[in-house]
């Protein structure tokens, strides 16, 4: 076990763990504001599925990755109108409908995939952008600050939603509709407006999500994000539904992830092993929700479509 | 709202509804066939040959629409019960591990015992690991489908893991081929084959009796009573003194058993019996488990209306294959197609309930087999509410 803990493979499995969790705190806090105003949007695999593929094809025929995470947005958000009509306005099953959303990502970008690009071709990952000053700082700058600009974004978004949630008019509205939507519609706010908004929200950041994978991969193949969508949905519940806790359940899961792959590229456990070693994250999701669950109150709405009375 | 319907017009047109969510999804499939380059007509002509076009195109059909039977049968349970069963690809490759393990450290025998004995094993394996979630759920508040989704992932690992160490055939190691697969399985283990076909074995029926005998518990027993009872308004059933959350336990321990036994089916009514895995659950299940879940909905929820949705959906994924040999259109198109069947039928159950809001009382307990779904789904969705 020694070897895990040179210095210099600290800081690659810090390093990586950060890389990891983006896609997957992208997008989780999108989730976050679906689930904020009340709406499981379960969709979010197939989302990134999409956005992935939407982003990698981009970079294959432009060589632009921000053309790239730009086309991967816009994919999401055309999904996220989807799952506002579903949701919102048909009322349908949350759960169900969102495996409806995860099966038809899956197929359709395979589909795309075969049968636009067909064999898999590398493309341009994000450029290294090291922040000045602080990436010289030694081991701390080159966890931290030696990564693409995508990965500061991503950890920006987080002040920024917790302060959408919690310090704007809008953020309240979220609020209000995901713990009492008949009080907010009596007090005059549009239940439909916001959670159309919010999921819209999700499905954008759902696609930058897919995008930053693919592109941070520089590859794309079928399933690519096999299962990170959901654990990106459980990622929410484990954070409590606050952008600062979910950035926490992120990293979490990146960090598990980044050092069950170290552990194997360093042969400490016999290669058989290590898909016993893989089984961790999704052990370790189930334990946090028990844990959320018997600890903090979800939206009170949701999963619930709101119906006027009278 | 009230127009006044008849209640078997308002009844008729209920049904037509999901129909109508299923051709839609179609003709959207279609018009994809058309933008990727391929002919329509084509395409639909070469997916009806292969799916149903022939004898031995039935047979492929029937046997893909097995396993979707069982899912199907155990997600109804499930979905009655208000329990959204969404690992089924965790159960089925569960089921299939271990009637593996067993058919493997057994010692000869006859095969009527063998074959009940691997029955029963994927049986546990699938209820197992259906009960996990379903007690945590119960008991610990904890979302059956996020919980129910990370199982699968822990599943797959753990086929991956036993089909590359302790299960592998002995003669992958001596060969250095390693391809992550049993040895073939015990003969006697083989599922008997009907009509001399050479595949067609006793996996559909045992899957239409499953489908049968859950009809029965569901709308025949007090069990059954109970699960939908407590699916319909867990506050209603806990007030009138049902165990609540054994109930959950239960519906989600049968959904799983069910699943488990598709995964023994799939193993020993294979054509290599052996147990092998290209590493992802898709590659062992055909996404069953999820493809399950539309025969489900498009059944009404209802397991004797599963039994024609399965052979219906079993032929639309041969139909796949079908269609990439005839016009090379991917068959991840029919996922795309099945994805969207799901949204279609969800969303369109807010249609369905307005036709039939009629004030015209139906007592389902009296319904003869054929009379389908009342209130299709009795979802909300989430867990339960929690207590203060």
């Amino acid at each position: 076990m020694s070897e895990l803990f040179t210095t210099a493979v600290l800081v690659a499995t810090v390093a990586s763990g950060i890389r990891l969790a983006v896609p997957l705190l992208l997008a989780a806090l999108g989730e976050t504001f679906g689930q904020r105003s009340g709406v499981l949007n379960l969709g979010v695999e197939g989302m990134m599925l999409l956005g992935a593929f939407g982003g990698y094809y981009t970079v294959l025929q432009t060589d632009n990755v921000w053309l790239g995470v730009l086309v991967g947005a816009a994919v999401g958000a055309v999904l996220g109108v989807g799952t506002g009509v579903m949701s919102v306005t048909m009322q349908a099953d949350q759960g169900i409908s969102g495996i409806g959303v995860f099966l038809f990502g899956l197929g359709m970008s395979d589909l795309l995939f075969q049968k636009l690009v067909g064999t898999p071709r590398p493309i341009d990952t994000f450029p290294q952008l090291d922040i000045p000053l602080l990436s010289d700082i030694p081991i701390i700058g080159e966890m931290f600050f030696q990564s693409s600009a995508i990965v500061y974004l991503a950890f920006l978004a987080v002040p920024v939603a917790t302060f959408v949630i919690n310090r704007t008019p809008f953020g309240m509205d979220i609020r209000a509709v995901g713990q009492n939507p008949a009080a907010a519609d009596s007090l005059g706010v549009s239940v439909a407006r916001v959670r159309y908004a919010t999921v819209i929200i999700g499905g954008t950041l759902a696609g930058i999500a897919g995008a930053t994978l693919s592109i941070g991969l520089g590859i794309f193949q079928q399933n690519l994000t096999s299962g990170m969508g959901f654990i990106a949905v459980a990622i929410v519940y484990f954070g409590a539904w606050r952008p600062i806790g979910v950035m926490a359940g992120a990293l979490l899961y990146g960090m598990v992830n980044a050092l069950v792959l170290q552990t194997k590229t360093l042969g400490i456990v016999p290669t058989a092993w290590s898909d016993i070693a893989s089984m961790a994250p999704a052990i370790i999701t189930i334990l946090a929700l028990v844990f959320v669950a018997t600890r903090f109150r979800q939206p009170a709405a949701l999963t619930k479509p709101f119906i006027r009375e009278g | 709202m009230t127009r006044n319907r008849s209640p078997q017009r308002s009844r008729i047109l209920g049904y037509l509804v999901p129909v109508a969510a299923v051709t839609l999804a179609l003709l959207i499939g279609a018009l994809m066939l058309g933008i990727l380059g391929a002919n329509p007509l084509e395409g639909l002509n070469a997916m009806f040959q292969g799916a149903f076009g022939s004898g031995t195109a039935i047979t492929s059909t029937i046997l893909k629409a097995t396993p979707l039977l069982f899912v199907a049968v155990g997600i109804t349970i499930a979905f009655r019960a208000n329990v959204i069963n969404i690992g089924g690809e965790g159960q089925i490759v569960l089921g299939a591990l271990l009637a593996t393990v067993t058919a493997l450290y057994l010692p000869e025998m006859p095969a009527p015992i063998m074959i009940t004995l691997i029955a029963v094993a994927g049986i546990v394996g699938g209820g197992l690991w259906g009960a996990i979630p379903g007690a945590l759920k119960a008991y610990y508040r904890v979302n059956e489908i996020l919980s129910t989704i990370m199982l699968n992932i822990v599943a797959v690992q753990l086929m991956n893991f036993l089909l590359r160490g302790p299960l592998i055939d002995p003669q992958e190691i001596e060969r250095g081929t390693r391809i992550p697969q049993t040895e073939r399985l015990a003969e006697a283990a083989d599922l008997p084959l009907l009509f001399g076909s050479g595949r067609f074995h006793i996996g559909p029926l045992i899957a239409v009796i499953a489908a049968v005998l859950a009809y029965i518990l569901l709308w025949r027993t007090p069990t059954g009573f109970r699960l939908r009872a407590v699916g319909l308004s867990d506050d209603a059933a806990r007030y009138a003194g049902m165990p609540e959350k054994r109930t959950i336990v239960l519906a989600m321990t049968l959904s799983g058993a069910l699943c488990g036994l598709a995964g023994a089916v799939l193993v020993f009514g294979s054509e290599s019996h052996r147990m092998v895995t290209d590493g992802s659950t898709a590659g062992f299940t055909g996404n069953a488990g999820f493809n399950g879940i539309v025969v489900a909905l498009f059944g009404g929820l209802h397991p004797l209306w599963s039994i024609p949705a399965s052979f219906l959906f079993g032929g639309l994924l041969v139909a796949g294959n079908a269609l990439q040999r005839a016009v090379q259109v991917p068959s991840a198109l029919i996922l795309a197609i099945n994805g969207l069947v799901v949204i279609f039928v969800v969303s369109s159950e807010r249609i369905r309930k307005r036709i039939l809001a009629h004030p015209v009382h139906v007592d389902e307990d009296e319904g003869p087999p054929g009379e389908g779904p009342d209130v299709m789904v009795p979802l909300s969705g989430g867990e339960p509410e929690a207590e203060p």
